[in-house]
């Protein structure tokens, strides 16, 4: 990489049980997030849980219906997105089409009014830092996606502002040009040192990048914790099923042999955790098998239940034949039926009463 | 194939095109090339039949002091509906296009003026304009105590009055194109705008109106076909007059053809009007075509 005289310091974010309503329907449901200064931070849902809103009125470009949001300790919720001292990356990048790339870079710099001199200087810097040095001249509709994509990154990151935003930036890549960009948005970031928003479908992008990974379901917050924390222990079903390829297997107490007492609890276990085991607690039988080269998935039913376990190749499980199915007890995540909370108090008796 | 199938298509293909062809040719391409023609010859009177007489209409054109006057005139209107109805179309259109309260009836009461034919607009004006009666002299009479005026009547202000009624009639027009133009432009450039800290205005003049610019050639184009093409309202509000202070080059042709039955010294003028509309259509496309993006 070229000298960095880029840098800068991030400012936290806070959003305090902030809200978005439109007549009846309710897109952001009394939020509640820190994001610390310089951290990177991914708000994670699926389509229509409100993180693009949220991000929009991190932005300043969506009303707050309630709530307050703060930047750097300072309350912006009244104030225009001009005046929050951050940049944003749109999904669809938002490139003015009749200004060439120079043009598109420095726009925001000319707005302010920043010298020739130091415009040129910034942009060279920028352009070097991005390989955008031999499209300076060209206009938006005569580059690549992935090149368009860079632009965008560019204006994004040479007004040195403390926040980036980012809303779903690479879902219009391909899937090779999207790990490479995953790799080098995650390393600007961490070079320049400013704080990231980042707004994903993709639980791989999220858990990939993120320090932070904002779990939104409804427009309510599910979970808000580090990509390992929200895999090893899901506060809820649905950050259990939500993070996790394949999700993980949600069961009944039925399921599970000699287990009586704990209806009132959801048990999930993950594929990966679980294996061949002659003493193991689960009876089922397998429904289809998928080779998937390193590993082999096999589709099963236990009362009733259907799930997925994932197996060595070295295993071989046929269609139509009964397993008996075990995991570790640390492997056992244990939730509230009725409150749909984790319950890790539990997890020690229920792992005792399937051993027995 | 053989040649007798092509040449049924052949005969097939000329016969669709018949009909277009033949409204064309009769109303447009003959009567194009016969006034050409007809700009070489005298005047045809009672036995005396047209004869060639070479450049001498033309001659008598440059001469021709009124001919001087209502191209002058067309001139300053053309300066004045053009600039004005576009500029009140643009600020129209990012009026409406804006959520307000009942902007649909705003658009339709902008589009008015155009759905109206142009002779019941002039006499609508006509009204508007009367000496001591009129809105305006009320309106002005009333708030200002000023003395009745004849707008019309008075050749310092006949061409103005005039100018007035074209804008009136052309901004709705023309905020149709900017309208659909303005909701072609994606949000998400104004947000991005917004975010690198560009007010309204920065917004306007750095992204929208250079998106705009596209529309802004279409009707420039149309707006100077129409400054030397309508003419309906003058007959109307002025008659030319007075002392061909309102008079237009095409309301002049009308009066020379079909007042004067100068036909010959008519044909003249309408070359010279065919040959001005199309080195200025010419101009524009040329002038434009290095400040236009077009996706």
């Amino acid at each position: 990489m070229t000298d960095n005289s880029l840098s800068r310091s991030g400012k936290p974010i806070v959003l305090e049980n902030v809200s978005r309503v439109w007549g009846d329907t309710t897109a952001v449901d009394s939020l509640s997030i820190e994001i610390e200064a310089g951290s990177f931070t991914a708000l994670l849902g699926p389509s229509g849980c409100g993180k693009s809103t949220t991000l929009r009125m991190i932005a300043g470009l969506e009303q707050v219906s309630a709530g307050r949001i703060l930047i750097g300790g300072a309350d912006v919720t009244q104030k225009p997105s001009s005046q929050r001292d951050l940049s944003m990356v749109f999904q669809s990048y938002a490139l003015f089409p009749h200004l060439s790339v120079a043009e598109n870079i420095v726009f925001g710099l000319k707005v302010r009014r920043v010298g020739r001199a130091e415009r040129d200087e910034r942009l060279f810097k920028v352009a070097s830092l991005l390989g955008l040095d031999q499209l300076l001249d060209r206009k938006p509709g005569q580059l690549s996606g992935g090149q368009q994509q860079r632009v965008a990154l560019g204006r994004a990151i040479i007004g040195e502002k403390p926040i980036c935003l980012m809303d779903e930036p690479l879902s219009n890549l391909d899937a090779k040009l999207r790990h490479e960009m995953r790799v080098e948005i995650r390393a600007l970031q961490q070079q320049l040192g400013f704080t990231m928003v980042y707004v994903t479908h993709d639980q791989v992008e999220a858990i990939t990048m993120a320090d932070q990974v904002v779990l939104l379901n409804q427009g309510r917050l599910e979970q808000a914790a580090g990509p390992r924390q929200l895999y090893e222990r899901p506060a809820t079903p649905f950050a259990a099923r939500f993070i996790g390829t394949p999700p993980m297997n949600l069961f009944p107490s039925a399921a599970f042999n000699g287990l009586t007492s704990s209806c009132d609890y959801h048990l999930g276990v993950r594929p990966e955790a679980m294996r061949l085991d002659a003493n193991g607690p689960i009876s089922a039988t397998v429904r289809a098998v998928e080779y998937l080269g390193a590993d082999v998935l096999a589709d099963c039913v236990a009362a009733n239940t259907s799930f997925q376990v994932r197996l060595p190749t070295s295993e071989t499980v046929l269609p139509g034949v009964e397993v008996r199915l075990g995991f570790e007890p640390a492997a056992l995540h244990v939730f509230d039926r009725a409150t749909g909370h984790r319950r890790d108090d539990v997890v020690k008796e229920i792992g005792a009463e399937l051993r027995s | 194939m053989s040649r007798m199938s092509i040449k049924r298509e052949w005969v097939h293909g000329w016969l669709l095109l018949l009909p277009a062809m033949v409204f064309l040719f009769a109303f447009t391409h003959i009567p194009a090339v016969t006034t050409l023609i007809n700009s070489f010859f005298s005047t045809p009177r009672g036995r005396r039949s047209a004869e060639f007489i070479g450049l001498e209409n033309y001659q008598e054109m440059l001469t021709d002091d009124v001919f001087w006057k209502v191209l002058w005139n067309n001139l300053w209107y053309a300066i004045g509906t053009i600039p004005l109805s576009i500029a009140l179309a643009i600020a129209m259109a990012l009026w409406v296009n804006d959520k307000l309260a009942g902007r649909s009836f705003v658009r339709m009461a902008y589009f008015t003026p155009t759905v109206l034919p142009l002779i019941a607009v002039a006499n609508i004006w006509m009204f508007f304009y009367t000496p001591s009666f009129g809105l305006f002299d009320q309106i002005t009479g009333f708030l200002f105590g000023w003395p009745a005026s004849n707008y019309l009547g008075n050749p310092e202000t006949a061409l103005n009055a005039i100018i007035v009624v074209t804008v009136w009639k052309e901004a709705g027009f023309f905020m149709i194109f900017y309208l659909a133009a303005l909701q072609a432009i994606p949000v998400s450039l104004k947000e991005a705008a917004q975010i690198e800290g560009a007010g309204r205005w920065t917004v306007f003049w750095r992204i929208t109106f250079p998106l705009l610019m596209p529309t802004t050639l279409f009707v420039g184009v149309n707006a100077v076909i129409n400054s030397f093409r309508l003419v309906d309202h003058i007959f109307i509000l002025t008659d030319g007059g007075p002392d061909n202070a309102s008079a237009l080059l095409l309301f002049y042709i009308y009066e020379v053809a079909f007042r004067f039955w100068e036909t010959a010294y008519a044909a003249t003028l309408t070359v010279a009007l065919l040959v001005l509309l199309s080195l200025l259509a010419i101009g524009q496309f040329f002038f434009f075509d290095r400040k236009v993006h077009y996706k």
